[in-house]
């Protein structure tokens, strides 16, 4: 299955577990995975219309998946999926 | 989650968190605090980061950006700590958590907001991200 790396302030939401095994083909459906299972990440991953919240950033190994396939990125069994936050304000 | 009410900062990391803001201004300053989480939630040692916004921007906004988030988490590990914060100053503006700020925070971190006026760091106040997103919740900073 494939591994997601999960940032310092979700892993509340993780059990303090910092990577956790997904099911999922595409990066989508890994994610659908991961709000099914932890439920209360979800506000911090998606918007209400089901849009990725803003400061998600999500990379498959070093990569940024909006320069692949965005949320339709094909996830092979051994790939790592990382959520990384863009840290904003002012 | 148990949530802590008060954030202990030593007053030596403080006076760099001050430090930064007022050799940002008058543009925001940013960084990471690094620490610990119990029993109490302490700051152990201060991250400065670049502010990543357009310069035009950079008065009223900062930005940390993905590659930066990574190398400071690595960071963080590599002292055996946890990222437990980000500090950003407010030049010549009260350091109170803006809904810009709550729109772009994370759950679980501190966010230390220190004013900065005239070039001169005047005060810190920290805001952690309610349950639900729908606003900030003071939290007391403490030296010990």
């Amino acid at each position: 299955m494939p591994t997601l790396r999960i940032p310092t302030p979700l892993r509340v939401y993780t059990d303090g577990q910092s990577e956790i095994p997904v099911n999922g083909a595409t990066v989508s459906e890994a994610l659908s995975d991961l709000v099914t299972r932890h439920p209360a990440i979800k506000q911090h991953i998606f918007k209400e219309d089901g849009e990725l919240q803003p400061f998600v950033n999500l990379f498959k190994g070093q990569e940024n998946i909006v320069f692949l396939g965005g949320l339709d990125t094909p996830l092979a069994e051994k790939d790592s999926l990382r959520i990384i936050p863009s840290i904003a304000g002012g | 989650m148990e949530r802590s009410v008060s954030l202990i900062i030593p007053p030596d990391l403080l006076v760099k968190i001050y430090q930064n803001g007022e050799k940002s201004f008058p543009d925001e300053g940013a960084g990471f605090l690094f620490g610990t989480d119990t029993p109490t939630r302490r700051v152990l040692a201060v991250y400065d980061l670049a502010n990543a916004r357009e310069d035009a921007a950079r008065h009223n906004r900062f930005l940390i950006t993905p590659e930066d988030y990574l190398k400071g988490e690595l960071e963080a590990e590599r002292l055996g700590l946890d990222v437990i914060g980000v500090f950003h100053s407010h030049p010549d503006s009260p350091n109170h958590a803006s809904e810009y700020d709550r729109e772009w925070a994370q759950p679980y971190f501190s966010y230390v907001i220190t004013s900065v006026y005239s070039g001169k760091a005047l005060e810190s106040r920290s805001w952690r991200l309610a349950e639900d997103r729908s606003q900030f919740i003071e939290e007391t900073i403490t030296s010990a």
